[in-house]
């Protein structure tokens, strides 16, 4: 077995380190799950079945997503945009691994960390106090499948900003845009399927929408048959492209490479 | 004849750098941190590396080591070209950077410790027996069940040269490993390095800005100042090759004028006390005798060069002066 399982198992072990924070986290993560349950409540009382949502598809949708902010890290963000900055990545480029594989493994460890700790009480909260859906057995099954793929995803996107930092030397400015674009185009504010016209096409074709919409929607059961293997094929792509896309930007910062910090 | 660990033939590495010239405008400066260097490290060396803040010493290590690849000239690590053959040349060599750790922060060093094997494939039986070796001569045990973020400094740097010989390398690059450690820490680190050279023959490249380190450790150091190797070869041949004033400490019997003698700086007075630099031509006793014609000394000490002033003299750059004591090979 190579090293990266184990990268994934210390990554894990690592960021289950602090537990008592992790579930301050997924306590803040509720009661934001309960502020946006009302406010959609009050709009699907307007619009029923909007976006082809029942109320309890869009209460449902709300605290999937609020369980899944943590896994995919939807705020954006990864510590090795940092290492780039203070120099510390030469650690990483030294090591015999390719170094997006590791940062997969470190990620894919933090995402199943979070998912222990911090995806549980909103979901328990929100099917206890609100109509909530639960998927089927295969539904549940895909679902186990499409938060990986999420996760992967959201990781190669991140790992794009962080690679950044070879280049801008702060990332400040790239994370503030890629924050708005992810909460937008993830389906964190509204879900994807009440976007009018050409704006939610394209919206649920970014790969934005393979962090939270998919998997939302693989938990309600929304897709069946081969639109279930498409949805899940449709993260799997975008996964193979950023990560490919990664893997050509590691290329080029090794070749333009300043190792900063001396 | 045995392959060189190191060989490295007008290595250069060139970079560019950006500055603001105007609103929107950036000018592009050259800039050689490495500026030809060739130096050959045999299998059983301990060799400093030593050179002024941004003199090419990291650059070089990073070289070395295949992080960043060499602009122009030829380096071979192992037998291996390092930016092409990394990850070989990775499981062959250990690199310890001392401002920064390759341990997990948050997990206890041992956790660290058994990725490593994981990294670097090390067999069960063997692990098992180098990490026992390294625990009882790092002294690792108290705190090998600590996660790393609770480690002193000393022992954190002890952790990571561990981490650096758990596959038992070659060749060991050290840069600054004792940066920052107490006096105890440091004996501890350099005793380490002394018996891992001398009892395994690990070749071992060391950066320091320490020149107890080097002192101690280091039989030949290479100095690099401003990309250009200016010197290599024995410290005791440093020392004697490379002039440096000695300093005359003279107690008068009560505090006097400073004390002016031709061609003799007089660098300090603290009441009875004067210091005297004298110039590497000057004759110690001749200088006594002639103070002692006109003053009334009580006591005196002749305070010979150490490696300090010698390096201090480099550094401060006068070139010619310095690639006199013995020129490379340009």
């Amino acid at each position: 077995m190579g090293v990266l399982p184990w990268v994934w198992w210390y990554g894990l072990r690592r960021h289950s380190s602090y537990p008592l924070g992790s579930l301050t986290e997924a306590g803040t993560n509720t009661v934001f799950g309960f502020m946006r349950a009302y406010v959609l409540i009050a709009l699907w009382e307007v619009r029923p079945s909007l976006g082809g949502y029942a109320v309890a598809d869009a209460i449902t949708f709300c605290f999937i997503t609020q369980a899944l902010i943590g896994p995919v890290q939807i705020f954006g963000g990864l510590d090795l945009a940092e290492r780039i900055r203070n120099g510390d990545v030469a650690i990483d480029l030294y090591r015999p691994v390719g170094m997006q594989g590791w940062w997969l493994a470190e990620d894919l460890g933090r995402a199943s960390a979070s998912l222990l700790l911090r995806a549980g009480p909103p979901l328990i909260a929100g099917s206890l106090f609100f109509p909530f859906r639960w998927p089927g057995a295969l539904n549940l099954a895909a679902f186990a499948v499409a938060v990986p793929l999420a996760v992967a995803v959201g990781f190669g996107m991140r790992y794009l900003v962080a690679m950044g930092m070879f280049w801008l030397h702060d990332d400040r400015g790239l994370n503030a845009v890629t924050l708005v674009m992810s909460l937008f185009f993830s389906g964190m504010i509204l879900p994807l399927v009440v976007f009018p016209g050409a704006l939610g096409t394209v919206a649920r074709s970014l790969p934005w929408a393979a962090q939270i919409q998919v998997p939302a929607d693989v938990f309600l059961g929304r897709h069946t048959g081969l639109g279930l293997a498409g949805a899940l094929g449709f993260q799997a792509g975008w996964a193979a492209v950023l990560l490919g896309a990664g893997a050509l930007a590691t290329r080029a910062a090794r070749r333009k490479l300043v190792v900063h910090g001396g | 004849m045995p392959v060189a660990m190191i060989e490295a033939v007008d290595v250069v590495k060139a970079f560019t750098v950006r500055t603001r010239s105007g609103l929107l405008r950036r000018a592009r400066t050259p800039l050689r941190a490495v500026d030809g260097v060739s130096f050959a490290v045999e299998p059983g060396e301990f060799v400093g590396y030593l050179g002024p803040n941004g003199a090419g010493k990291s650059t070089t290590i990073k070289m070395l080591t295949g992080i960043l690849t060499a602009t122009a000239g030829t380096l071979r690590v192992c037998g291996l070209d390092p930016s092409r053959r990394r990850t070989s040349l990775a499981r062959r060599i250990g690199v310890v950077f001392g401002q920064r750790t390759t341990l997990w922060w948050d997990l206890p060093l041992r956790d660290s410790l058994t990725l490593v094997r994981r990294l670097y494939r090390v067999e069960s039986g063997a692990h098992r027996a180098r990490l026992a070796e390294l625990t009882a001569l790092l002294e690792l045990e108290p705190f090998l069940d600590t996660p790393v973020r609770q480690l002193s400094l000393g022992q954190r740097m002890r952790g990571d040269l561990a981490a650096a010989l758990l596959h038992d390398p070659e060749l060991l690059v050290l840069d600054e490993p004792t940066i920052g450690l107490d006096v105890v820490s440091k004996a501890t680190v350099r005793d380490f390095l002394a018996r891992v050279n001398a009892e395994r023959g690990t070749t071992i490249l060391l950066t320091t800005h320490d020149l107890g380190d080097i002192e101690r450790l280091c039989r030949r150091v290479m100095i690099i100042d401003r990309g250009r190797l200016a010197y290599d070869g024995g410290l005791d041949e440093l020392r004697r090759t490379v002039p440096a004033d000695r300093v005359l400490v003279v107690e008068l019997a009560s505090p006097a004028a400073p004390i002016t003698l031709d061609g003799i700086e007089n660098v300090r007075v603290e009441g009875p006390r004067q210091w005297l630099r004298l110039p590497r031509s000057a004759n110690a006793a001749a200088v006594v005798a002639e103070l002692a014609r006109g003053h009334d000394v009580r006591d005196f000490s002749l305070r010979e060069p150490g490696i300090e002033d010698v390096l201090a003299g480099l550094y401060r750059g006068d070139h010619e002066y310095w690639c006199s004591g013995r020129p490379v090979a340009p």
